[in-house]
């Protein structure tokens, strides 16, 4: 069974006063399996905060069928194995760090002793043991991502669903997320997360979604979407001083050392051949791959459709 | 439940009690309860009427603006900056959420009104002037504070925090002023109008109820059953309202 699974779901709003729809989400279809890490990328609008959304049962979808742990996601039951931070939290910062986690753990009944443990854990958990008693106004941004993350944890949740975690965080704060959900993959947790932050996406994702203008237009583990070919290689050559080269193109010169691109692979089997002859240093080959971010332009632009599109285009997951 | 909404409640009154505005208008209140003592030299033999006059409706004034301002500021500012997602993605009913705001407001304002009170008695009894009827009709202020906050609640779920402030006023006013309603209705001359009268006089919320500062500052006679009909009208009136922020709350998509 799916944690999380979405049917076909359409979402529209309407603007106040008046009459015209919006549509937020056309025919979503989505299913996140028990135990993966799974994030969907997509460019601003693209409809994750409203799949997030529906997922928690915050909105309700004008159609189709959105499921929690096999129920309608407007169950409240359902969200008591769920933890949720949300986009840029807006957290309650006349409560002090711990303050603001004892509230969180009263929500789900724990009892004092529980709450007093589980808040100093989290607070060790998310690198701010040293700041439970300052008020949350006296946060950074990066505080304040961390002791929502902890927030989201209070209950030790099955489920957790991150809206753009790493958003406006530096290097340090994005990698301290990163290992968080890494260690919550460890421990056998499920993690559903939107971003823009691609690089991010690629290192710790087992599958992402492509969410644009409403609909997944791929989803798949990164090597499934993005194609292991190799179009071109760039080489880089040192001391070649005349003549010209046998095959490829110089991109670049600068001082003693070349840049070169090769298309094909016999190509550069000769290029590497006839280095010695040149008196040339090969300095290194690099092989030019697809990443996920050029597949991510190229959807977001409406580019023709890639053929590591997941099952043959369609917007399902399974 | 009940753990849930006491969570909501205690958080609410936690927000509002470090909310610097609930000290202004307090300190506006003890101001205006003390003016009064000002106020009474300018008059000749109704000193005391001034003095208990003046600060039951001090007490008035800045416990309905308190109801309205903290009110409508605390349960809008938690869906305007969606402190309200963190919470409702919680195995939280909406109808908790209502309520526990409702209880934490009820409390401020216990609080306030306490607050209030105790300065306004300590005055009088310093003077002299301590009436025991005093406390009833302050009991009285605090139902309507009370029927005021689950206005400011439920307009606070239905709209923006400025329309929502300007209607829940708008009914205080009107409240205080439904009599006027039931002379108008007998007044009319067609049956329409009548029944149009009537019926806003029976809708709209009558504050009148709840006013017995004429008759204590007066000393005149306060009929037996005003107390008993003012609780029975708040728990109606005051469920009915609720109950209706509940059911807007529970379908409100939070965008």
């Amino acid at each position: 069974m799916p944690i999380l699974e979405l049917l076909d779901v359409h979402k529209s709003y309407r603007s106040h006063l008046s009459i015209r729809k919006y549509w937020i989400l056309r025919g979503l279809s989505l299913s996140i399996r028990e135990g993966e890490i799974f994030g969907t990328i997509g460019t601003n609008g693209a409809g994750k905060t409203t799949t997030i959304k529906l997922a928690l049962g915050l909105i309700f979808p004008d159609t189709g069928v959105v499921r929690l742990f096999g129920e309608d996601a407007s169950k409240v039951e359902s969200r008591r194995r769920v933890g949720f931070l949300p986009e840029n939290p807006y957290l309650y910062d006349y409560l002090t760090g711990e303050e603001f986690l004892d509230f969180h753990a009263r929500l789900f009944g724990l009892g004092a002793a529980t709450r007093r443990r589980r808040v100093k854990d989290l607070l060790e958990r998310v690198g701010l043991a040293n700041r439970g008693d300052r008020q949350l106004r006296h946060y950074s941004k990066g505080m304040l991502q961390r002791i929502g993350l902890a927030q989201a944890l209070v209950n030790d949740p099955e489920f957790v669903v991150l809206d753009e975690p790493m958003s406006g965080l530096d290097p340090i704060g994005r990698r301290e997320v990163r290992d968080i959900i890494l260690d919550l993959k460890a421990r056998g947790r499920t993690v559903f997360f939107s971003t823009h932050i691609l690089s991010d996406t690629e290192m710790i994702c087992d599958r992402v979604g492509l969410l644009v203008k409403g609909s997944l237009k791929a989803v798949g583990t990164i090597d499934e979407l993005v194609s292991r070919e190799v179009p071109y290689w760039e080489v880089t050559l040192q001391g070649i001083v005349n003549g010209s080269l046998p095959c490829g193109r110089i991109v670049s010169r600068r001082e003693d050392r070349i840049l070169v691109r090769v298309d094909s692979q016999s190509d550069l089997r000769r290029l590497l051949t006839v280095l010695n002859g040149h008196g040339a240093t090969l300095v290194s080959v690099t092989p030019a791959r697809q990443s996920l971010e050029d597949l991510f332009i190229r959807e977001a632009r409406g580019a023709p459709p890639s053929p590591a599109r997941a099952d043959g285009g369609h917007a399902h997951s399974n | 439940m009940l753990t849930r909404i006491s969570a909501i409640a205690l958080n609410t009154f936690r927000e509002a009690i470090r909310h610097r505005i609930l000290y202004l208008l307090l300190i506006f209140a003890v101001a205006m309860i003390s003016f009064a003592q000002i106020l009474s030299l300018l008059t000749v033999g109704s000193e005391e009427k001034i003095i208990k006059d003046f600060g039951l409706a001090s007490i008035d004034v800045f416990g309905v603006l308190t109801a309205v301002f903290i009110g409508i500021g605390l349960v809008s500012r938690e869906i305007e900056k969606r402190t309200v997602y963190t919470l409702l993605a919680k195995p939280i009913h909406r109808f908790e959420f209502v309520l526990g705001k409702y209880a934490g407001l009820s409390l401020t304002l216990l609080v306030n009104t306490t607050v209030m009170t105790a300065w306004f008695f300590l005055v009088l009894l310093i003077k002299g002037m301590f009436d025991a009827r005093l406390g009833v009709a302050v009991l009285l202020l605090f139902f309507q504070f009370l029927l005021i906050t689950a206005l400011a609640v439920l307009f606070s779920c239905l709209s923006t925090p400025i329309l929502a402030s300007v209607m829940t006023l708008a009914l205080y006013v009107i409240g205080h002023l439904l009599w006027s309603l039931d002379l108008l209705s007998a007044r009319l001359s067609t049956e329409a109008g009548r029944i149009l009268c009537r019926a806003l006089y029976y809708v709209l919320p009558n504050l009148g109820n709840f006013d017995i500062k004429g008759e204590v500052v007066h000393g005149l006679t306060v009929a037996p059953g005003r107390l008993l009909w003012a609780t029975l009208y708040l728990l109606l009136y005051g469920s009915a309202v609720l109950w209706t922020a509940c059911a807007v709350f529970e379908r409100k998509e939070l965008q």
